[in-house]
C-alpha cells in the first residue's frame, strides 16, 4: 500500500450504451478518513461504489481497495471492506442475531469468537433487547442499525454505506451517524454516500462533490467553502468593529495577508494561508488587546448550491 | 468453498423451515395413501398370473375407473416440487435487499447459485425417496411380497430418475429468477412452460407429423411407423416425454420397447413379450436420460452466467 491510501481510483468510467455514468473520476481516501460522496441522485455515486464493491465492472480506470483490485480479487477486497446498500434487507424470517450469524460465518468467523462480536455489536447499535426477535418485525431505522452491526461482523479496514440515512427519522439518523462515527474513531475509514447536507458535515473529514458523474471538487469542507464561496482565500475574523490604522498596517505585512474589509460588528482579514497565528501576535504587540478569533466555516449547502448552480 | 456449504445449509434450513415444504409433504402422503389404495383394489387383476415384478406393479397399477397411477401422478407433481423450490431463488434475494448484503461477503458469487441449486436437489431427493419408500413400505405390508434385487435397482434408478427430472424443472426456475425481477412473474412464466409442454406438446407434434406423413384407414405399415416415429420425436423435445418414457422402460420391464408400433408388430407376429432385464432397459433408457440431462444443464448454464455476469444493485 501507498502512503496509507486506502482506497484509490484512477479514471474511473461507467458507460450504459451511449449514458456515461461515472466520467473519469479519480479518488485517492487515506487510512481513517470519512469521505462523503455528495450529489444528487443520478449523479453516479452509487454507481462507483458498485464499481468499488465488484458489483458492476468499470468500462474503464483502474480501482485499488487496500491494494486489491476489486474485479480480480474480489474475496480480498471483500475480506475486508464492509459494504451497507442502500435498501438494506435481512432474512425477516430469521431473528437479527440468527442473520448476523449467517453473515458471520460467510466471512469464517467460528464460535465461540462468533457469539462474542455478535453480542457486543448488537449491544453497540442499542438491539440487545430485540436480538431474538424476527427482523420481519423491525422498523426501518432498526434494520439500518442492524445493517451497521453487520457491516462491523467482519471488523472491517473499510466500510462502505449507501444513503445510510435515507428514509429514517432524525433521531435513527442520530444514531447512525452516531454510530459511523465510533467505527472511524476505531481507524476504519469510512465512505458514504448521501444527499443529506448538514449530516455529512457533521461526520466527514473529506467529501467529494458528485455531479453528472464527475467529482466536481473535493476535499475538506473548508477547502471546499474556500474554493467555492472565497475563491480560495481565508477569511479571518475579529470581533472588533474598528481597528487602528496603525495596526491595520501592521497586519498587512503579516506575510499572506492580503486586505482588511469591515464588515457589520467586525474586521475580517482575507489572506492566503492560515494566518491567525501570527494575526494574533500582531494583534496583541501593536494594540495590548487579546483578540478571539476565528477562521470563517462554511456550511456545507453554500458550497453545493454554489456547485449546482454553476452546472 | 467454505462459502459454498454456508449457502447451502442456510439453504436447505430455509427449506424445511418454509410452508411450502409442508404442502409438498402433505402431497406426498396423500399420493402415497392414494397409490396404495388403488393398488389394493387393482393389483389383484394386473397382476394375474405372472410370478415377476410383482413388487413392481404397486407402482404402476392404475384404477380402471379412477385417473389416478402413480407415474401420472409424479410427472404432475415433480414439475411443481422443482418449480416451487427455484422460481424465487435469485429474484426473492435481490426484491429483500439480501443479494448485495450477501454478495458483499468475502464468497464467490457462484456460490449462492450452486448452493441454492445444491440445497433444491437435496429437497428433491427427500421429497422423491419418501415418497418411493412410502409406497413399498405400505406395499410390502399389504401385498406380502418382497421385492427382488433387481426391483430394487429398478426402484434406485426410478428415483435417480425422478431427481434428475426434478432438477430439470428447478433450474429452468432459477434461471426465470434470475431473469425476471418479480418472484410472480418468474413462477408464472415456469407454469406456463410446464403447462404448453404438458398439454400442448402431444398437440403439436401430432399436427406435424400429420402434416409431413399423413395416415388414414388405408395406410400402409410404412406409413403408420413413419408417422409414429415422427411424431415421438417430437414429442421428446418435451422434458416430460424423456421422463415418462425413461420410467416406463424403467418400472415396467414387460415394455421392451414402449413403441406402439413394436407392439403392434408383436401382435400380428403372435410373438410373446418377455420382460427385459435391467441392462437392457437402461439401454433404452440411455438417450432419454442424456436427453435430460442436457437440458438441466442448458438451463442451469444460462441462470449461470446470467447470474455472474450481472450487475449487482441494490434496488
Amino acid at each position: 500500500m501507498n502512503n496509507n491510501k486506502v482506497i484509490e481510483a484512477q479514471n474511473l468510467t461507467k458507460k450504459y450504451g451511449k449514458f456515461v455514468a461515472v466520467d473519469s473520476i479519480n479518488l485517492s481516501i487515506a487510512e481513517g478518513e470519512v469521505f462523503g460522496f455528495l450529489g444528487p441522485n443520478g449523479a453516479g455515486k452509487t454507481t462507483t461504489i458498485l464499481m468499488l464493491m465488484g458489483f458492476s465492472e468499470p468500462s474503464s480506470g483502474s480501482i485499488k481497495i487496500t491494494g486489491y483490485n476489486p474485479a480480480r480479487e474480489p474475496i480480498k477486497v471483500k475480506k475486508v471492506v464492509g459494504y451497507m446498500p442502500e435498501r438494506i434487507g435481512f432474512y425477516d424470517d430469521l431473528t437479527a442475531r440468527e442473520n448476523l450469524r449467517y453473515t458471520g460465518r460467510l466471512n469464517g468467523i467460528e464460535n465461540p469468537r462468533l457469539n462474542e462480536v455478535i453480542d457486543r455489536l448488537l449491544e453497540e447499535v442499542g438491539l440487545k433487547e430485540k436480538a431474538d426477535q424476527l427482523v420481519g418485525k423491525y422498523s426501518h431505522g432498526m434494520k439500518q442499525r442492524l445493517g451497521i452491526a453487520d457491516v462491523m461482523v467482519k471488523q472491517p479496514r473499510v466500510a462502505i454505506f449507501d444513503e445510510p440515512t435515507s428514509g429514517i427519522d432524525p433521531e435513527g439518523t442520530d444514531q447512525v451517524l452516531n454510530l459511523i462515527q465510533n467505527m472511524a474513531r476505531e481507524k476504519v475509514t469510512v465512505l458514504i454516500s448521501s444527499h443529506q447536507l448538514h449530516q455529512v458535515q457533521k461526520i466527514c473529514t473529506q467529501v467529494g462533490i458528485f455531479s453528472n458523474g464527475k467529482i466536481v471538487a473535493s476535499g475538506s469542507v473548508d477547502k471546499l467553502g474556500r474554493e467555492a464561496l472565497r475563491k480560495g482565500k481565508f477569511n479571518i475574523i475579529l470581533p472588533i468593529a474598528q481597528i487602528a490604522p496603525n495596526v491595520r498596517d501592521d497586519i498587512l505585512k503579516i506575510p499572506g495577508a492580503v486586505s482588511i474589509d469591515n464588515i457589520a460588528d467586525s474586521t475580517v482579514v482575507v489572506a492566503d494561508d492560515d494566518i491567525s497565528k501570527a494575526l494574533e501576535e500582531v494583534v496583541y504587540r501593536s494594540s495590548g488587546l487579546k483578540v478571539q478569533m476565528k477562521v470563517e466555516e462554511f456550511e456545507l449547502e453554500e458550497i453545493y448550491m454554489k456547485y449546482f448552480k454553476e452546472s | 468453498m467454505s462459502g459454498l456449504l454456508e449457502i447451502f445449509w442456510k439453504e436447505l434450513a430455509d427449506n424445511f423451515n418454509s410452508k411450502r415444504f409442508v404442502i409438498l409433504f402433505i402431497l406426498v402422503y396423500l399420493a402415497g395413501a392414494a397409490t396404495i389404495y388403488i393398488a389394493a383394489q387393482n393389483i389383484r387383476t394386473m397382476v394375474g398370473d405372472s410370478t415377476s415384478n410383482i413388487f413392481l406393479s404397486l407402482f404402476i397399477v392404475s384404477g380402471s375407473n379412477i385417473p389416478f397411477s402413480f407415474p401420472l401422478f409424479m410427472s404432475i407433481f415433480i414439475p411443481i416440487i422443482g418449480i416451487a423450490l427455484g422460481f424465487d431463488a435469485v429474484n426473492s434475494e435481490r426484491t429483500s435487499g439480501n443479494l448485495s448484503r450477501l454478495l458483499a461477503q468475502p464468497i464467490y458469487r457462484d456460490d449462492v447459485i450452486n448452493g441454492k441449486f445444491l440445497a433444491g436437489l437435496v429437497m428433491i431427493a427427500i421429497l422423491v425417496i419418501s415418497i418411493v419408500t412410502l409406497v413399498a413400505g405400505l406395499g410390502l405390508r399389504m401385498i406380502g411380497v418382497p421385492p427382488e434385487a433387481e426391483e430394487i435397482l429398478r426402484l434406485f434408478m426410478f428415483i435417480l430418475v425422478s431427481i434428475l427430472y426434478g432438477a430439470f424443472w428447478m433450474s429452468l426456475a432459477i434461471l426465470f429468477s434470475v431473469l425476471f425481477r418479480k418472484t410472480s412473474t418468474s413462477a408464472l412464466a415456469s407454469i406456463a412452460i410446464w403447462l404448453f409442454l404438458f398439454l400442448f406438446m402431444g398437440l403439436i407434434a401430432n399436427l406435424i407429423a400429420g402434416a409431413v406423413s399423413p395416415v388414414n384407414q388405408d395406410s400402409t405399415v410404412d406409413q403408420v411407423a413413419s408417422f409414429d416415429y415422427l411424431y415421438r420425436m417430437i414429442n421428446r423435445l418435451s422434458p416430460g416425454t424423456l421422463y415418462t418414457e425413461s420410467i416406463q422402460a424403467i418400472l415396467l420391464p414387460i415394455l421392451g420397447t414402449s413403441s406402439p408400433t413394436m407392439m403392434m408388430i408383436g401382435i400380428y407376429s403372435g410373438l410373446k413379450p418377455a420382460p427385459l432385464p435391467l441392462g437392457q432397459s437402461l439401454l433404452i433408457v440411455w438417450p432419454q436420460l442424456v436427453g435430460l440431462i442436457a437440458l438441466t444443464a442448458i438451463c442451469f448454464a444460462i441462470a449461470y452466467i446470467k447470474f455472474m455476469r450481472e450487475e449487482i444493485r441494490a434496488t
